[in-house]
């Protein structure tokens, strides 16, 4: 039977029940934001020897199978792949089919986040090949974590969190296979160039500075060097050359498009308002947003204030878009810090403006360094699926318990200045603003605004920006006020019932468990 | 002669919508029955936290409509309550059930009355059939929204955009915007008001009218049916003149009744009548424009313009704009949200108007504080029509927000 069969809980510092072992290791419960400091010495990757490497520099073999073989791979190991692909990469099932090809059994799956297209993987988990998967699922194979499908617990961690939990040594890689647009044969990468360019590498970093052996995947293969390299072939085992690591259509879009919805363009206004009240939006200031429809109208409205008052930012954090370059090649930002790039103006960019730079999430996410770039961003714009009145809220399930959401950058972006979380106030009858959030994804102590078509709600925590907008015109109430408006057209929704088996968890920043993710019957 | 066929009802309709990219609204196929009391199949985007509230409501429902038997099949896609109510209501009638009753949904406080020369600068039109652009409408703050019964409305749904216009009205919030209602040219415009007017919309617009006594008659059944429903409250009339025998009746028409209070024109249909072409200019139309606007101002009423229908296009929707109220008009429709800000902007006095306005004020109240006949400005006399029509600025200022 399942290993989740029986899971004793704890109670963690935000009330919430979670399992004390995951995976057949013991778990630490979220003690608050900033509580828990970890002592000891971070985990480190196996000395090597050139002697085992061709002075040639070429680390080619023929194909995925004889790579994987090569590295050893056996029943019960790690293998990773990154997401840089989206959902048009082909590079993870290619590798999960190839394991299963040399017949090896309950690998555990450790993507940085999983995509619709990959719902194969439920197979490969039905035939024993995977055993259980850590990382982002929603879609098909989200649901059959929420039902109880998957032999062992999900674990969803952040894009900083996969950081921190592969060099604390919490997941140990054993075969890292990275899916890269450009390669040469010594295994050096890159991201932004070749017909599945894909922009910035930055998720595969750990997992190649880490992993016992790392696989590069390319299908475009130059001579030595590869530049820039993104990855470092220093680090990688074997490169395998194929016909394509991807559908290029699915991993940018050719345009991203802002959102048409009167109501959102409004909600998106009313933040730009928002960061220009609060005196946020000032000469040298920097901001994140998403790819979404919304944080995209977000950009436009900003980008129009900032014109009209003179205002230049030093910094803009992507997943950068059009509408990010366009920023930077109007000079109004100086830099995009790029985490991921979306479309392929992005792409265009980040290969040819050194104003344009990559990051990964050492830089940018990782809780356990020596500080990272999120709490050096003045504003955040982000989603959420639900929040609730003490402002906590949720990103990876639906109101129904069934995931929906990787947890993504989402909880690292939460350190920074301000954090604000841009929704319609509800969705298809279903009121966004809750008495309790489904699944806790960010705690409320570290979400400071929530800025709905109704009206802006403002964390009682952060009198500064309550004092900030004080005599401006923008519609900000208490959040229980804009619940009750939403609920008296929506009606109170039905708590649906959650099951009392947990079947994947929710990592904090730090490693510790935020929350749970129940069975749905 | 034909022989007389017996028509009976048909036992099963449908209405609403469904679909994967239909949100708020619902589909319901109702199925008339001998016996056997009420089933309800129920499929919903939101069953897992209203689900159970549906098939509560649809049971009042048909209980308020006297449906005893049927079975109900209800494919929802988030609508609201007012919206189910509708659509069950509609299914029913349509089956032949429940004729001569309604299920009206819970009454949202009625808004104050509207004044008969308040600001209407803009209208923001809602289809009758689109129940999603309801809930929010008044969030974007025009002056006014309409509930369109007529050209957004498909003609095999004018029954149900009657029943879900006349819910809408009575369950949702619209703010401060006045609630308006263009009803289909009459005759079958009498059906829209025998179904709307209970619900107290501030003002109906009557299309395509030609004639004076089209007011009157239209005027004469809300008359009726206010009297019935013991409202007191005024129901505005805005007959949409849209042909070349309407221009040329203005005057009539705009003082065919005391409830008449505004003028609007529809250039669609007036430069069909004249086989002229539609221009983005308007240089066909601008005798019609100022032929309507000079009767709506000898009648005392506002003079409203067309709408823009390049949504797009910000630019020139605040020249049209700039220079309908130049031409002397007060508002104009909106097709979009997006347009509101922009015509509200263009309906604005300007900056030097204010300032002169204001001076005249001044001089006006002093006058009258001194107990002087004449108000003078320097050393000019201020004729009493300037004096009124710079109180009348400055009170609209006011009510736009331009100054406090």
């Amino acid at each position: 039977m399942s290993v989740n069969e029986r899971v004793e809980l704890a109670h963690n510092a935000v009330g919430r029940a979670v399992p004390t072992m995951v995976n057949g290791k013991p778990q630490i419960p979220f003690l608050g934001a900033g509580r828990y400091q970890p002592r000891g010495r971070k985990a480190a990757p196996a000395i090597c020897s050139n002697k085992d490497y061709p002075d040639s520099g070429d680390k080619r073999v023929a194909d995925l199978e004889t790579a994987l073989r090569k590295c050893g791979l056996r029943d019960g190991m790690v293998i990773s792949n990154h997401h840089h692909l989206r959902d048009g990469d082909k590079v993870a099932l290619m590798a999960l089919e190839a394991a299963a090809g040399i017949g090896v059994k309950d690998l555990m799956w450790f993507p940085s986040a999983s995509f619709p297209s990959q719902k194969n993987a439920i197979e490969l988990m039905e035939k024993g090949v995977i055993h259980h998967i850590e990382g982002s699922m929603n879609g098909p194979l989200g649901d059959y974590c929420t039902q109880g499908k998957m032999r062992g617990m999900g674990v969803l961690r952040s894009h900083g969190g996969r950081y921190q939990a592969i060099q604390d040594g919490e997941v140990h890689v054993d075969v890292a296979v990275i899916a890269a647009p450009t390669a040469d044969f010594f295994g050096n990468a890159d991201g932004s160039h070749g017909k599945s360019a894909c922009g910035s590498l930055g998720f595969a970093l750990a997992d190649s500075i880490y992993a016992d052996r790392v696989i590069v995947v390319t299908d475009n293969l130059v001579p030595f060097p590869c530049v820039p390299w993104q990855i470092q072939g220093n680090n990688v085992d074997f490169v395998v050359e194929v016909e394509s690591i991807g559908d290029p259509a699915k991993i940018v879009s050719g345009t991203t498009q802002i959102t048409r919805s009167p109501d959102r363009l409004r909600i998106a206004e009313m933040v730009a308002q928002f960061l220009r009240s609060a005196g946020i939006m000032r000469n040298g200031f920097s901001f994140q947003a998403g790819a979404g429809g919304i944080a995209l109208a977000f950009v436009e409205y900003l980008k129009q204030m900032m014109k009209e008052d003179g205002v230049k930012a030093r910094f803009v954090r992507g997943g950068s878009t059009k509408f990010l370059v366009e920023l930077l090649q109007e000079g109004l930002t100086d830099y995009i810090l790029d985490g991921q790039t979306f479309d392929l103006d992005g792409v265009k960019s980040i290969a040819s403006d050194p104003r344009h730079v990559a990051t990964s999430p050492f830089t940018s996410y990782n809780y356990h360094g020596k500080g990272n770039f999120a709490s050096l961003v003045d504003a955040v714009v982000l989603g959420a699926t639900e929040v609730d009145v003490n402002f906590n809220a949720n990103v990876v399930t639906h109101s129904d318990g069934r995931l929906l959401h990787g947890i993504g950058g989402w909880q690292n972006c939460l350190f920074a200045g301000c954090t604000i979380l841009a929704l319609p106030s509800f969705r298809d009858r279903i009121p966004v603003i809750v008495d309790e959030v489904t699944t806790m994804t960010g705690p409320g102590e570290m979400i400071d605004v929530v800025v709905t078509e109704r009206g802006i709600a403002i964390n009682p925590r952060r009198a500064d920006l309550l004092d900030a907008v004080k005599g401006s015109k923008l519609p900000v109430r208490p959040i229980q006020d804009i619940k009750a408006e939403v609920e008296k057209i929506c009606g109170k929704p039905a708590r649906p019932k959650l099951g009392d088996r947990p079947c994947a968890v929710v990592k904090w920043v730090d490693g510790t468990v935020l929350d749970t993710v129940w069975q749905v019957s | 002669m034909s022989s007389a066929v017996e028509t009976t009802p048909p036992h099963s309709a449908e209405a609403g919508h469904w679909g994967k990219e239909v949100r708020s609204d619902v589909h319901v196929a109702f199925e008339a029955r001998g016996g056997g009391g009420i089933e309800i199949v129920l499929e919903s985007r939101v069953a897992p936290y209203f689900g159970t509230a549906i098939l509560e409501q649809t049971r009042q429902v048909l209980d308020e409509l006297g449906v005893k038997h049927a079975r109900v099949a209800i494919h929802d896609e988030g609508a609201l309550p007012f919206v189910i109510a509708a659509r069950i209501e509609s299914a029913a009638r349509r089956a032949g059930a429940a004729l001569g009753k309604r299920s009206l949904p819970e009454q949202h406080p009625l808004p104050p009355p509207s004044q008969k020369d308040r600001l209407r600068r803009s209208r923001l039109y809602l289809p009758g059939s689109e129940p999603k652009y309801y809930i929010n409408a008044s969030l974007h703050a025009p002056d006014a929204v309409i509930l369109d019964l007529e050209d957004s409305v498909h003609r095999g749904e004018k029954d149900a955009a009657r029943i879900l216009v006349r819910n809408t009205l009575r369950a949702v919030d619209f703010g401060s915007c006045e609630r308006m209602v263009r009803i289909n040219q009459l005759p079958l415009g009498l059906e829209d008001l025998a179904e709307v007017v209970g619900e107290s919309p501030d003002l109906i617009l009557i299309p395509k009218v030609e004639e004076p006594e089209q007011v009157r008659e239209a005027d004469r059944m809300i008359g009726e049916i206010k009297a019935r429903h013991e409202i007191i409250r005024p129901i505005w009339i805005m007959p949409i003149l849209e042909s070349a025998l309407g221009i040329e009746n203005a005057l009539a028409i705009a003082t065919a009744s005391e409830n008449v209070a505004a003028l609007t024109i529809g250039l669609e249909d007036y430069t069909a009548d004249l086989g002229v072409v539609k221009t983005a200019e308007g240089r066909e139309s601008q005798y019609a424009r100022a032929r309507l606007v000079n009767a709506a101002h000898a009648a005392g009423v506002q003079a409203i313009d067309s709408v823009f229908s390049d949504v797009a296009d910000a630019q020139g929707l605040r020249r049209w704009a700039e220079a309908s109220r130049a031409a002397g008009f007060e508002g104009m429709g909106c097709i979009h949200p997006g347009q509101i800000r922009v015509i509200h902007e263009g309906f604005q006095p300007t900056a030097l108007e204010i300032e002169k306005a204001r001076k005249i004020v001044g001089a006006f109240e002093e006058a009258q504080n001194r107990g002087l006949a004449v108000v003078s400005l320097g050393s000019k006399m201020i004729d009493p029509p300037v004096v009124q029509r710079a109180l009348k600025l400055m009170e609209r200022a006011k009510a736009m927000g331009v100054i406090s």
